[in-house]
């Protein structure tokens, strides 16, 4: 089976994780080793065969719209890396007009 | 105190503990003291609990002399490190997690806990339950208790060495394609993953939510039994859990197997493990037979397409499950120049190699242009498993197979990630199905060629996998049950740890 070239450092981009040179080397020889295994799907006819999300048949679940037990929110706020007062403190998220 | 009440199975702890011969806090003590004697070797705690066990065990005490019959009155209980339990370290086995106290407790854990069990420890598995030997956790190793120098098998690797050590009588794993089957078999205990629904994953840390289900491991199996009726049930916490009664199954142990279909699946051929395995599950077969079984041929014409399906789906699911780990509300965060450059830098110190890899393959997979081609094609292929199963079980009651394709390996053994996928390719197709099934102990193999470890290669245990339909727990372990009883495997041997 053919290894599939896969654009890792693109991959990388969308999944939010930086990667060392040596780690885009090596996951994009394991992640094209792999879907050359996973590209054995083609092999099987569906084109009748819905799509199953979960096997288990389920329709939606809904319950009333009140409130009840919940965390405290000193609770989740005292988890997180940084804080200021009622907030989750995170570095800047628009940049400067330049 | 002349009876050793470490060795005790479930069943027979809270027989005495309700029936006050002993107390939960010195059943408690007693395995307190024994895994701080074997725990540095076998390594199935991330975290052990002596006080809270203690306390858990005193309260179990006052129910029971209130006049309570608790159905694991004081139990002790391996909890797996992605289940929360309020105010314990709970890591999932990575960095990510390392420091991050759980505010409340999962559903199953907190049943177990009503029910009379005692949490002893936070056990070890790979990191966000993501491989098959356990030697993917970030945090520590664990090691074999029938071998020191092999895998326990993973994920559920801590829950299961605890168990086979007589660290705890019973330890909560979870199975997403095989992860408290494989190990089961691996270390001498009995495996159950119930149908997907039948225990509620609220506080369950989510790999992938459409094929993940919390069970028992334990040593017997009525202990699965008694462990499955405590933590099985709907639950409004989770919107998947099945709003059905959990019917007894402790008291449907059945002693031989007359009436019962029992399929073996053309296309797993279990000449392709080695003579040696072959012959050891065409005993157990035959075992099958003699306790009045009838054994019939079924077909599962999508064997062979089960890893391919399961390697996009599950990483497609935890893709998106892990994007909640960013370094904002809770858990790791490192510094960088702005938001993106924080997420990016906290995500690569926090996770380790498989789970980045199975991110990106998930990513891949969902990424616009290959949806279709990948994640789709495999929800097809995902129906075409469930159809086969149906047309399976119009011939049988329950399929036999094996749990893993081979004994418990050497650390560093699968290199290569697709090796170590393989492990579960017998435990992947019923997962995709979401249907029932367990591993219990089926014979012991000496595994060929040199050992690791202290010389003389060791005996390791072998798992039988039986499966049922959807919903059929009862029938499965009442099966389960008389097949233990008819072969005895679980007792010729004894972990290498012993006290």
């Amino acid at each position: 089976m053919s290894s599939e070239k896969i654009d890792v450092r693109y991959v990388a981009k969308l999944a939010r994780i930086a990667l060392t040179d040596e780690e885009v080397e090596r996951f994009g020889a394991q992640l094209g080793d792999l879907l050359g295994h996973v590209n054995v799907l083609s092999e099987l006819d569906t084109a009748s065969v819905p799509a199953t999300a979960q096997v288990v048949e389920s329709r939606n679940v809904e319950r009333e719209d009140s409130v009840g037990p919940v965390l405290d929110r000193e609770t989740v706020l005292s988890m997180a890396p940084q804080r200021q007062g009622p907030f989750f403190r995170v570095p800047r998220i628009i940049a400067e007009e330049g | 105190m002349a009876r050793d009440v470490v060795r005790m199975t479930a069943s027979e702890v809270a027989k005495a503990v309700n029936g006050r011969d002993v107390s939960a806090e010195e059943v408690t003590q007693a395995v307190l003291q024994h895994v701080d004697a074997v725990d540095d070797r076998v390594g199935a705690y991330l975290t052990r609990l002596h006080d809270l066990a203690r306390a858990y065990a005193r309260k179990v005490d006052e129910r029971v002399r209130a006049g309570e019959k608790l159905p694991l009155a004081g139990v002790p209980l391996a909890v797996k490190d992605n289940m929360c339990l309020e105010g314990t370290r709970t890591t999932a086995g990575s960095k990510i997690l390392e420091q991050w106290i759980a505010p409340y407790t999962g559903t199953a854990v907190q049943r177990m806990l009503d029910a009379g069990a005692v949490p002893i420890g936070k056990a070890n598995l790979d990191e966000f339950a993501m491989g098959s030997s356990c030697e993917n956790s970030a945090l520590g190793t664990t090691r074999n208790p029938y071998d020191l120098s092999r895998v326990p098998g993973g994920s559920s690797g801590g829950s299961v060495a605890a168990v086979a050590a007589y660290e705890a009588a019973i330890g909560m794993g979870s199975d997403t394609g095989g992860s408290i089957r494989e190990p089961a078999a691996f270390c001498n205990t009995v495996g159950f993953k119930p149908t997907y629904g039948r225990v509620s994953r609220y506080g369950l840390i989510a790999f992938a939510s459409s094929l993940d289900q919390i069970g028992p491991l334990t040593r017997t199996v009525e202990d699965a039994a008694l462990a499955y009726e405590a933590m099985a049930g709907h639950d409004r916490m989770d919107s998947t859990s099945i709003d059905r009664p959990v019917e007894k199954a402790s008291t449907a142990l059945r002693s031989d197997l007359k009436g019962l279909r029992i399929g073996i699946v053309k296309q797993f051929v279990t000449e392709k493990l080695g003579a040696q395995t072959h012959a050891l599950y065409q005993q157990a077969y035959s075992d099958l037979e003699r306790l009045g079984a009838t054994l019939v041929e079924v077909e599962l014409p999508t064997a062979d397409y089960g890893l391919a399906t399961y390697y996009l789906i599950a990483p497609a699911e935890c893709s998106s499950n892990l994007a909640r780990f960013d370094g904002v509300r809770y858990g790791l965060r490192v510094e960088g120049a702005d938001v993106g450059a924080m997420y990016e830098a906290t995500r690569a110190a926090g996770f380790g190699a498989e789970v980045k890899r199975r991110i990106l393959i998930g990513t891949y997979a969902l990424s616009s242009g290959y949806y279709d081609a990948y994640y789709v094609k495999a929800q097809k292929a995902r129906t075409m498993f469930a159809n086969d199963f149906k047309r399976a079980f119009a011939s049988c009651d329950l399929i036999a197979s094996p749990a893993a394709s081979s004994p418990a390996f050497a650390f560093n053994a699968k290199s290569d990630p697709y090796s170590m996928y393989m492990m579960d390719y017998y435990t992947i197709p019923m997962s995709l199905a979401g249907l029932p099934a367990l591993s219990v102990p089926c014979g012991w193999i000496t595994p060929e060629g040199p050992s690791t470890g202290s010389g003389q290669a060791r005996p390791m245990p072998m798992g039988l996998q039986l499966a049922a339909p959807l919903f059929e727990e009862v029938k499965l372990l009442a099966a389960a049950h008389a097949y233990e009883q008819g072969t005895q495997h679980a007792s010729k041997c004894h972990p290498e740890i012993s006290r």
